[in-house]
């Protein structure tokens, strides 16, 4: 038994020479003992890969790393049939497993991957889960007008659906000057960006809820969208009362548009993972759920993108616009935009990426 | 594969793993225990840089009330409000960055999980993707802190006095379900597992042991070094041991206390029918060990195998 040498301890230590292979008295040693180089060799390239990443990794050693992978996976395959050594038939296995993480590992890093995902990768999502958009789609026109319809039934819904913080002096009974008071615009742009930063944590927190809850087979999603519809619907009947629908909607439309689109495709991907799970098809549930998962997850990652874009636009040019035509005019602008990124924007696959 | 290759305690966790070259890779589940472990260090470590953040803002925001005579409203406006909106940002991508960048890299864990000894793997041997790690984090918001908060929030409302009915026991249940997902599936997956196509394994770290048969009496030509003496088994005597026992002797020798050594040493000569001397054990053993598995490699290699000293 030797002791570690202090080398050992701190980074590469030198390579230790493999005994002389003549006094091996075992044919399945003398295997280890000529093949002993070529394993070091790639413990050492994986554990530099593990702990620094590719560019601290000389080209040759790069260009090796395959052919010692596939070395290594031979000597285990031959040792698990020719040797009893099982301290080596462990190293073994623990290193071809190791070296398998990198090889077989995330092709790329968080940049690249980022890059792909908006030359594409994005819309391409969205474009798979068409069907989902259109039935999120309709539950939340179908959830406005239901709240509309309740609160012109009777007014006391209105305080059930619009939480009191949101809708100060936008209650029922309020007069057209409180009302258009509060689609005014602010004097300055001070405290706004604050105000963004909020929103857009608070909303991405909404979307991601409604997103994650889809598990549950989409229903506790679309609940969620029912609900945060119903409160617009109601607010519409409100502005609708006092002749101001057109202000109301060029007020909304603002960051609406974006927001509104936001919220409905992370419900479409909770409803995605959902449908996957509660209708398999000829997949195992196990497969069909994960295939979903990582297609949502792409959507839900688009989402929190709108959900920074909705909130800039919620706290500047909502507050600081006037005026019904502009407003119309950035929100639709923004729609526009929307729509034509993720239906007519479809740049050819790269070929890397497929398979 | 024949018996003597599996694993020799046969293990819940294991299991098996086909590369892409037809190799049988076993691979070991993380433990439910080291999991939960891993994820308390990481959020102890968010929430202990959250609050180091915290202050060296708050710090920052002292120093600029200093020359305002300590007047909130004369602080600069705009220096304030892009501390609160670098505060928002910091926290929002700290909470997500923190798990998403980490597992994305080359080791496919977070510090919490380097630590504790494991990486997230993908399921059935596939590439793990980026779509992949995306999504078991998002999960992982309703799984443990939207529950959570949402409790404390109730815990509060309820001891101001407000009636919250049964919203109390519907979070503590959403938390309870998810908390104990990974206690009802096989594989110890949770929810976000699931939704990725993900599991959490071990991280193997054996190291190159020494070559056993170029080391004393063990070697070609080696002998004992306080004897001299040479030993050598019959066909008879080495027929007495299979593969488990040879692989029980090896561990021995790489690890074990002389006292261990005296007591294997020991049974091993009654089992012979020897008379077992007392000085000599090691040399003994390394003779045995490589003289029983030069004979058992030989039989493996015309196919034959003997998994213990039963078969």
């Amino acid at each position: 038994m030797k002791a570690p040498s202090i080398s050992s301890w701190f980074g590469r230590g030198e390579i230790a020479a493999p005994p002389d292979i003549e006094s091996a008295a075992l044919r399945s040693d003398r295997f280890r003992i000529e093949r002993e180089g070529d394993w070091r060799r790639l413990e050492d390239i994986v554990k530099r890969m593990e702990s620094g990443g590719l560019r601290r990794i000389a080209d040759e050693d790069l260009i090796a790393l395959p052919t010692l992978y596939r070395t290594a996976a031979s000597s285990l395959a031959v040792a698990r049939e020719t040797s009893l050594d099982a301290a080596t038939l462990a190293y073994l296995e623990g290193l071809v497993q190791r070296a398998w993480f990198q090889v077989y590992g995330p092709r790329q890093g968080f940049s690249r991957w980022l890059r792909d995902f908006l030359l594409g990768g994005w819309s391409r999502a969205v474009r798979e889960i068409w069907l989902d958009i259109c039935i999120a789609l309709f539950v939340m026109v179908a959830g406005a007008i239901v709240g509309w319809l309740l609160v012109a039934q009777d007014e006391a819904w209105y305080y059930r659906l619009v939480p009191g913080g949101l809708a100060d002096t936008r209650v029922p009974g309020a007069s057209r000057e409180d009302l258009l008071a509060t689609l005014a615009t602010e004097e300055s742009a001070a405290g706004l960006s604050s105000f963004a930063a909020q929103l857009f944590s608070n909303n991405s927190g909404v979307c991601i809820l409604a997103f994650a809850l889809g598990f549950a087979f989409g229903i506790p999603s679309l609940m969620l969208m029912v609900h945060n519809m119903a409160m617009l619907g109601a607010l519409l009947w409100l502005f609708a009362g006092q002749g101001l629908l057109t202000e109301v909607s060029a007020w909304l439309s603002v960051h609406g548009t974006t927001e509104l689109f936001g919220i409905l495709l992370s419900g479409a991907a909770g409803l995605h993972i959902g449908r996957a799970m509660a209708f398999p098809g000829t997949r195992p549930v196990l497969a069909a759920a994960s295939e979903a998962g990582r297609r949502g997850a792409v959507v839900m990652v688009g989402v929190v993108i709108m959900m920074i874009v909705a909130a800039i636009l919620e706290a500047f040019p909502r507050q600081l616009v006037e005026g019904t035509g502009n407003r119309f005019v950035i929100g639709g602008a923004m729609l526009i935009f929307w729509l034509s990124y993720f239906f007519f924007y479809r740049p050819r696959r790269a070929l890397e990426n497929e398979g | 594969m024949s018996a003597a290759a599996k694993p020799l305690v046969a293990d819940k966790r294991a299991r098996m793993l086909v590369t892409p070259e037809g190799i049988v890779l076993p691979i070991m589940l993380a433990s439910r225990g080291s999991r939960a472990g891993a994820l308390i260090l990481d959020v102890i470590i968010i929430f202990t840089s959250a609050i180091a953040f915290l202050l060296a803002l708050i710090w920052i925001a002292g120093g600029m009330l200093e020359g305002t005579a300590l007047d909130p409203s004369g602080a600069p406006q705009g220096a304030k409000e892009f501390l609160q909106i670098l505060l928002v940002l910091v926290l929002f991508c700290g909470w997500y960055g923190y798990f998403l960048v980490q597992e994305l890299g080359p080791r496919g864990a977070t510090l919490g999980k380097r630590i504790t000894g494991i990486r997230i793997a993908a399921r059935g041997g596939g590439r793990l993707t980026a779509e992949a790690v995306i999504a078991r984090n998002l999960l992982r918001d309703i799984e443990i802190f939207y529950p959570l908060i949402a409790l404390l929030v109730v815990l509060v409302q309820s001891q101001n006095g407000e009636d919250v009915g049964l919203l109390g026991w519907a979070m503590t249940g959403w938390f309870a379900l998810f908390l104990l997902f990974p206690f009802f599936n096989r594989d110890a997956l949770r929810a976000g597992d699931i939704i990725a196509g993900t599991w959490v394994v071990e991280r193997p770290r054996a190291k190159l042991p020494e070559v056993l048969s170029t080391q004393g009496a063990a070697a070609v030509r080696g002998a004992s070094e306080v004897t001299g003496a040479r030993y050598s088994f019959g066909e008879a005597e080495l027929a007495v041991y299979g593969e488990k026992e040879l692989q029980t002797l090896e561990r021995m020798l790489r690890d074990a206390e002389p006292a261990a050594l005296a007591t294997v040493h020991a049974t091993i000569c009654r089992k012979l029918g020897w008379e077992p001397g007392a000085g000599d054990e090691r040399a003994f053993l390394e003779a045995f060990y490589a003289q029983l598995r030069a004979k058992l490699e030989g039989d493996m290699r015309f196919g034959k195998r003997k998994a213990d000293k039963f078969s």
